[in-house]
């Protein structure tokens, strides 16, 4: 097939996915007995019910409902928030959105820099002492959940030393970031250091690695001119979809570390079924995670040229 | 690739020529493979030592998890209580010992459910192909495209209001079970309606590659219909693949749960899941770090020794993926 057709049809293919991840939650949390207005302590009266929900269009059919509420989000309008009444979702996802990007890609360059580094040294001297210690540490990073982490971290590092503060958020460029980042980072980390080592074994046994040393290059003209290069082909290509993971998966860390990113936002909106909330995150992380995975399908065959040639 | 038939190749392979070939022996073969990986064995011995608590110990204790007693709140760890007790005197082994009912509990029933979607979805796509591939496919795509953890707490939250307004019939009985277990039903089903795409995938690929074998088409032509070749050709071929991912998607069930009930959203309190114990400890470790430190240690642990099981069923079952 034409390539430049080919990624076409690739990211004409983005509509109906998000279509349906719209469509699904839409039907899904209209369906859930219960409404915006009935949480709380006291009911709110009949009168006021009434109009709160003209107000919010929650009276017109569903599919007026469902047609109204695309056709704005499509112009970049998710509506007013039920919660905040005084806010529009645009507005929230504007202000903690940043946030939650910011310390997912921090945390994610974290997980780049370490799991590649550990995994090829663990390659590279495997079985030895720094090799247990990069599986080790890949245990813990698999098997430790991120807020049980960013709790031991707050304990030692800001309770029991007085290092680092304790919560908060004051941009990357400060020592807020440090704990949450960190936390953050472990898993994908292991993750990717675990990609890094196996497919670094993989090429260090192939047949062009056996002729560059047979040729007399020497190990380090081995691996930095021949194994690296082909060993991150794997590994970039499973970035992508850890980097959407991190993007979409640091709500945890963001409640313990009390740090106001969107992740935050959303478990709250569920609770008060603030609906232009709830379908405005999944609408945007589906959005993150789709061009995430259509990033990393266009990228393989210009990486590996191997792929396109089939 | 998982041609489990062929037992000979096998039980060369896994020097047990002594034995007769016969039906079993790859299973034999694989059981031998997964008793020489010592982590595997004992995080096998470790995972059944927790089960066995889990469903015996509850039993003999004089305390239930729900019972409080404010007089011994905040306690550290004593004779009297061994992990020490909460904010409302509750003891905390007790709840850690119905925790590990509700975190197996969960490991266990969400791979069922995984299954039973994930499986006839796959033989369905890769033995139909076509249209009914594509349309089941694209489905998985949109599906894998949905951010995992929104979509289990929105299909969690569907399901509690589903069983609070007059359910009837099948749900009726969902719903008391769900009561009766603290909100349990609708993660397991929350969690297995999110989960079972990867196993779908799995099971697509290899049906596809199965059905052009020789052997099934040599059953195609001895008359046997579609249903008998799925039966007894495909599938039982590719149950290896299926333990092996099944077991390794214990763990992320298990962390998920943990996760959900962490956030208030998982098991209704007072039901102890491990989540929710170390999203109670959180606000007094700084006073009460045992609060945090037995749950989590637990927690990792086990999620670990699932995972090293799996590891070793995977090199076992699966002699020819192994590096």
């Amino acid at each position: 097939m034409n390539r430049g057709a080919y990624v076409i049809r690739r990211v004409l293919l983005l509509i109906p996915t998000l279509l349906a991840i719209y469509t699904l939650t839409f039907l899904l949390i209209h369906s859930t007995p219960g409404g915006p207005w009935s949480q709380g302590e006291k009911p709110v009266h009949p009168v006021v019910l009434e109009r709160l929900n003209k107000a919010y269009g929650l009276n017109d059919p569903l599919w007026k409902q469902y047609t109204s509420y695309l056709v704005n989000a499509i112009q970049g309008d998710f509506g007013p928030s039920f919660a905040q009444r005084s806010r529009t979702v645009t507005d929230i996802i504007g202000q903690t959105f940043p946030v939650s990007l910011a310390l997912g890609i921090t945390a994610m360059v974290i997980a780049l820099a370490a799991g590649v580094t550990l995994g090829t040294i663990g390659a590279l001297k495997h079985n030895g002492a720094i090799d247990y210690v990069t599986s080790f540490v890949a245990i813990i990073g698999i098997s430790t959940p991120s807020y049980v982490i960013v709790s031991l971290l707050v304990l030692v590092l800001s309770s029991q030393l007085g290092l680092l503060p304790t919560g908060g958020w004051d941009g990357i460029f400060s020592t807020r970031i440090i704990i949450p980042a960190f936390a953050l980072s472990l898993y994908p980390a292991a993750v990717l250091a675990r990609y890094t080592r196996a497919s670094m074994l993989d090429v260090l046994s192939a047949d062009y690695v056996r002729t560059a040393r047979a040729k007399g290059l020497n190990e380090r003209g081995v691996v930095i001119r021949h194994a690296i290069r082909n060993a991150l082909i794997p590994v970039l290509t499973v970035s992508g979809v850890i980097l959407a993971d991190v993007i979409t998966g640091s709500f945890f860390v963001e409640t313990v570390y009390s740090v106001p990113g969107l992740g935050r936002y959303f478990v709250s909106s569920i609770t008060e079924r603030d609906y232009p909330v709830i379908l405005g995150t999944v609408l945007l992380f589906g959005f993150v995670i789709s061009v995430m995975n259509l990033i990393v399908d266009l990228l393989y065959p210009l990486l590996d040229p191997r792929i396109g040639a089939r | 690739m998982y041609a489990a038939t062929s037992t000979t190749t096998l039980a060369a392979g896994h020097g047990a020529l002594d034995r007769p070939a016969k039906e079993s022996g790859f299973w034999i073969g694989a059981w031998r493979q997964f008793r020489k990986n010592k982590l595997a064995t004992i995080s096998a011995f470790f995972i059944l030592a927790i089960a066995t608590v889990a469903v015996v110990v509850p039993a003999l204790l004089p305390q239930t998890y729900s019972d409080q007693d404010l007089s011994v709140s905040l306690q550290g760890p004593g004779w009297n209580h061994p992990m020490g007790t909460d904010a409302l005197g509750r003891d905390l082994m007790t709840r850690l010992v119905f925790g590990a009912r509700i975190s197996l509990s969960v490991g266990i029933v969400v791979q069922i459910v995984i299954l039973l979607i994930g499986v006839p979805m796959g033989l369905i796509a890769g033995y139909a192909g076509g249209k009914v591939d594509t349309l089941i496919m694209r489905l998985v795509d949109v599906l894998y495209a949905m951010p995992n953890l929104l979509f289990v707490i929105l299909i969690m939250t569907f399901l509690r209001g589903q069983f609070g307004s007059e359910p009837n019939g099948f749900t009726r009985i969902l719903a008391d079970a769900d009561a009766k277990t603290g909100g349990l039903m609708g993660v397991y089903i929350g969690l297995g309606l999110v989960s079972w795409l990867t196993v779908a995938r799995i099971v697509r690929a290899n049906t596809m590659s199965l059905k052009e074998k020789e052997y099934v088409e040599a059953a195609r032509g001895l008359g046997a219909n579609d249903n008998q070749i799925v039966r007894r050709h495909l599938l039982p071929n590719t149950i290896a693949p299926i333990v092996v991912a099944a077991t390794l998607g214990i763990p992320g069930a298990i962390l998920y749960e943990a996760g959900i009930s962490f956030l208030g959203l998982g098991v209704i309190p007072p039901m102890p899941s491990w989540g929710l114990m170390i999203s109670d400890a959180i606000p007094q470790m700084r006073s009460h770090p045992y609060m945090l430190v037995f749950p989590a240690l637990v927690l990792s642990l086990t999620v670990l020794a699932f995972n090293f099981v799996g590891d070793g069923l995977r090199d076992a079952l699966d002699p020819w993926m192994k590096r």
